[in-house]
């Protein structure tokens, strides 16, 4: 692993959390969307610094270009107004927040403990390139992929079955 | 050797993994908790990407290219859902879910 990559790693890493904190606290959906974005594109250097290039790749077209896009048609279609940011505001606001980070928080204590503790031997940054992924996913990992088309096919099923609008109850809605 | 050390990789994951968390468990916003979802997701994929990378095997990256395809089915499914309780209730907020019939 270069110096480069090495700095990479940390800078991306750095970005990555700074941008997750910000999405979280957004009141505005698209506000969170787009720093959303930027820690998946972050996470993706992250990933191409750990020797894994094929899934750098994926995270940018899959989760910054498929799912964020499938978000911002939802929000499109929503059309949150201005009444929407003021719920959003009053509901942030308080002490709501204060229990859930609190316990994440200790959570997280106690996994980064346990993870010093243990003291995991090696360094990270092996290249492993998409030849051998492709090779060890359609070996060993068939029948995870043929499991994961057929989740894929259910979730448009389910999709398609309640993103349709009711018969009878059209205009209702909308 | 300069290499970063497998335990800061694993860390990264953890931190991401408890910020989507702190964000399921403080947001009301339906959209907000799918989107805490997701960084739930990609903070153990990175934890696996970690682990397989210190072994130099494909079966770190093959796990997050599975917890790829459920994530585009459950963020799919989830949306789905999402714009119908929107065009019944009008608003987004998960208490009023607790009346769904239907």
């Amino acid at each position: 692993m270069t110096m480069f990559l090495q700095s990479a790693f940390y800078v991306a890493a750095v970005i990555a959390i700074i941008s997750t904190a910000m999405a979280i606290t957004r009141t505005v959906a698209v506000h969170a969307l787009l720093y959303l974005v930027v820690s998946l594109l972050a996470i993706g250097v992250v990933f191409y610094a750990m020797g894994a290039p094929l899934l750098a790749a994926l995270e940018v077209i899959i989760y910054a270009g498929a799912i964020v896009v499938l978000f911002l048609f939802v929000v499109m279609m929503l059309n949150l107004g201005g009444e929407a940011r003021q719920s959003e505001r009053q509901w942030l606001s308080g002490k709501s927040w204060v229990g859930p980070i609190i316990l994440s928080a200790i959570l997280l204590a106690e996994v980064i403990y346990l993870i010093v503790r243990a003291q995991p031997a090696g360094g990270i940054g092996a290249m492993v390139g998409p030849r051998e992924v492709g090779l060890a996913l359609y070996g060993p990992y068939l029948i995870g992929v043929e499991l994961a088309s057929m989740l894929l096919l259910g979730a448009v099923v389910g999709a398609s079955h309640l993103g349709r609008s009711a018969p009878g109850r059209t205009g209702a809605g909308t | 050797m300069t290499e970063v050390p497998l335990a800061y990789g694993l860390i990264l994951g953890g931190i991401l993994f408890a910020l989507g968390l702190a964000g399921l468990l403080m947001r009301r916003n339906l959209l907000f908790i799918l989107i805490s979802i997701e960084i739930m997701l990609n903070g153990a994929g990175v934890a696996f990407v970690a682990a397989g990378s210190r072994w130099g095997q494909p079966d770190g990256q093959i796990m997050f290219l599975f917890i790829l395809a459920a994530a585009a089915a459950e963020v799919s499914v989830g949306l789905a859902l999402l714009l119908r309780f929107y065009r019944q209730r009008h608003t987004l907020d998960a208490n009023r879910a607790n009346e769904m019939r239907g």
